[in-house]
């Protein structure tokens, strides 16, 4: 043995520096942490009081919630008339659905968003819910449409406003995001038909604006059918928004199928397991996992595309705040009803994202090391 | 198919294997038997073709021509044979490759239910006794990622075992493990050496291949150059490719 080595005591391990504690040390680190930050945080102060007080002032202060028509004019732009949501809150919300009938498309909806909440909880994950979701749909449907036990018959070009921007992005959903995966597994096929068939339809679809797709599907569909047979437009739309929605998840899948190491799939094979089996059990539930931001992305926007319907004369949510607002005395308060709709689908979107931050949390034990 | 009724007859028997990517000639008239039983070290320098060969026997990777026939089933495009083969080979890999969102337990118990039709129940403890043998028990619970590398390698073997193969395939099990997690996954390969079942492992252990091999197979270039015993092959070799290797290997 050498005679120069140098022995070392051992080291207890220590704990760390503490940092500066109170408000005044929060402040400093946070806001006055240098010149370039001092500088942000006072540009930002200088913005909120330039635009908070005259925003209050008119969204509350001046603001009138009664739907009083003669007191929202005397207000001369100076404050809101909150008025115009209480006198066309129903028309805007159930479009132009008979009246005295929209208890129907309430109750609809409320299944609905029930049905949805409940998917997203842990203890429903369980295989009679997609029985449950076939069951619901078509109660809703029948609940919408009446003709049965009672209910007077209401065409489903009259359907409008929420339950129909809920029920296309809900139903497009629904069907978009299986046929989605099944297109991006077929485009990674080792079959040369499946995977032209599989490209050939996510291009030709990406290609082209989604107005273009719901008028070939509300306008064009019908001359390729035999005369006489008439398909409902509302399902025409459905299928259009569908097949829109799922191209685009399926290359946001094949994004994730694409990020998933070869040797998962060689470990798979190498136990014997099938194609199938080996999708359902170890690809798939890791490729979407990696790609949950992308398909809630996918989601919020498919939802809020559901506006576009008004051009084929069906009327979403924004399209009834149009009928809606088309008598004289109400068209100026316009503004108003807008921010309504708005603050209608941002509930909807900022609580869908709210629970991707949840999945996403929930799908990660045990894929990162602890 | 009447040749796994005889027991004399070999488990592998490789005849003119040829396969190529591309233009590049990876395997080239591979001739081998392996009686059943037989342990066996494939050595040689990156790019010789030793991960291909062994990866052809449980079709991982297709061969172009000649012959591969594994435990009596003749290994072609046809799926229910390559299935066949696939229930009695178990394969280890460098990058161990488990299951990273199931449990240890889960990924043991995956392949005896969905392959085997193995109650959950029969499954679990049968994969407990696996990971017993490897020595992991008490990791059954964790998710792969959370063991060490040594760990995840032995967790790794067992669920190869988990469907009860004949022909055990190891392709570089410690290449990618901290130098002082090797001796643990060694030795469950040693132990499993001793039990009798047909093993092929791609390894540059010497250590091992001395303990535990009958044969030493040395591959260059896609061909097999050289075999012998261990203990001749290591102390005598022959061919000049095999003696310019070792002393690569040997020199640090």
């Amino acid at each position: 043995m050498s005679t120069t080595g140098t022995i070392y005591a051992p080291i207890a391990s220590r704990e760390p520096p503490r940092a500066a504690q109170g408000a005044v040390a929060w402040v400093r680190r946070n806001l006055f942490d240098g010149w370039a930050n001092s500088l942000a945080t006072l540009v930002t102060v200088a913005v909120l009081l330039w635009l908070v007080p005259p925003l209050f002032g008119w969204s509350v202060l001046n603001a009138v919630a009664r739907p009083d028509n003669a007191a929202c004019r005397a207000l001369q732009e100076t404050g809101a008339c909150w008025g115009v949501i209480a006198e066309k809150g129903r028309l805007i919300l159930f479009g132009r659905y008979p009246f005295e009938e929209q208890w129907r498309p309430l109750l609809a909806c409320a299944a609905l968003i029930a049905l949805l909440i409940a998917s997203c909880l842990r203890p429903f994950w369980k295989p009679w819910l997609a029985a449950l979701w076939v069951v619901v749909l078509a109660l809703c449907f029948m609940l919408m449409r009446g003709g049965v036990a009672g209910l007077t018959l209401v065409e489903t070009s009259r359907w409008g406003g929420f339950p129909l921007t809920l029920a296309l992005s809900v139903v497009s959903l629904v069907v978009a995001f299986p046929l989605a995966i099944l297109v991006a597994l077929g485009r990674n096929s080792n079959l040369p038909a499946i995977r032209a068939v599989c490209v050939l339809y996510v291009e030709l679809i990406r290609g082209v604006p989604l107005i273009s797709v719901l008028f070939m599907a509300s306008f064009m569909f019908p001359l390729f059918m035999p005369q006489g047979t008439s398909i409902d437009v509302l399902v025409r739309v459905l299928v259009g928004m569908t097949l829109f929605a799922a191209a685009y998840l399926a290359e946001v899948v094949r994004g994730g199928l694409q990020a998933l190491p070869k040797g998962q799939v060689e470990a798979a094979q190498s136990l014997g397991l099938t194609y199938w089996q080996t999708q359902r059990k170890i690809v798939l539930p890791q490729a979407l996992r990696l790609v949950v931001p992308a398909i809630v992305n996918s989601f919020i926007s498919t939802f809020k595309d559901t506006s576009l319907v008004t051009i084929v004369s069906l009327y979403d949510l924004t399209g009834a705040l149009q009928l809606a607002l088309g008598d004289a005395d109400w068209r100026k308060f316009f503004l108003e009803g807008q921010l309504f709709v708005a603050a209608v689908y941002f509930v909807f979107c900022f609580a869908l994202s709210r629970y991707s931050r949840w999945v996403e949390a929930y799908l990660n034990t045990g894929m990162r090391r602890q | 198919m009447t040749a796994n009724m005889n027991s004399e007859a070999p488990i592998i028997e490789f005849d003119k294997v040829n396969k190529w990517y591309g233009q590049f000639h990876v395997l080239r008239d591979i001739q081998l038997t392996v009686p059943k039983g037989e342990r066996i070290v494939i050595c040689g320098p990156s790019g010789s073709g030793k991960s291909t060969l062994i990866r052809c026997i449980n079709r991982l990777e297709e061969h172009q021509s000649g012959r591969l026939v594994v435990n009596g089933t003749e290994l072609t495009d046809d799926v229910k044979a390559v299935d066949a083969v696939r229930r009695e080979v178990g394969m280890v890999f460098q990058q161990f490759n488990l299951f990273p969102h199931l449990t240890v337990l889960e990924n043991l118990t995956l392949a005896p239910m969905w392959v085997g039709k193995m109650p959950k129940k029969e499954a679990e403890e049968k994969a407990m006794q696996q990971l017993t043998r490897v020595r992991i028990a008490e990791q059954a619970g964790k998710y792969p990622l959370q063991l060490s590398g040594g760990q995840q390698q032995r967790v790794a073997i067992a669920r190869a075992l988990c469907l009860t193969p004949k022909i055990m395939l190891f392709d570089e099990p410690t290449s990618a493990l901290d130098p002082e997690m090797i001796n643990e996954v060694l030795e469950v390969m040693v132990d499993l050496a001793k039990q009798g079942i047909t093993m092929l492992c791609v390894t540059h252990e010497m250590g091992f291949a001395r303990q535990a091999a009958d044969r030493v197979i040395f591959m260059d270039q896609g061909q097999i150059v050289e075999e012998n015993t261990p203990v001749d092959f290591f102390n005598h070799p022959k061919s000049d490719r095999a003696k310019d290797f070792l002393s690569k290997i040997l020199s640090h």
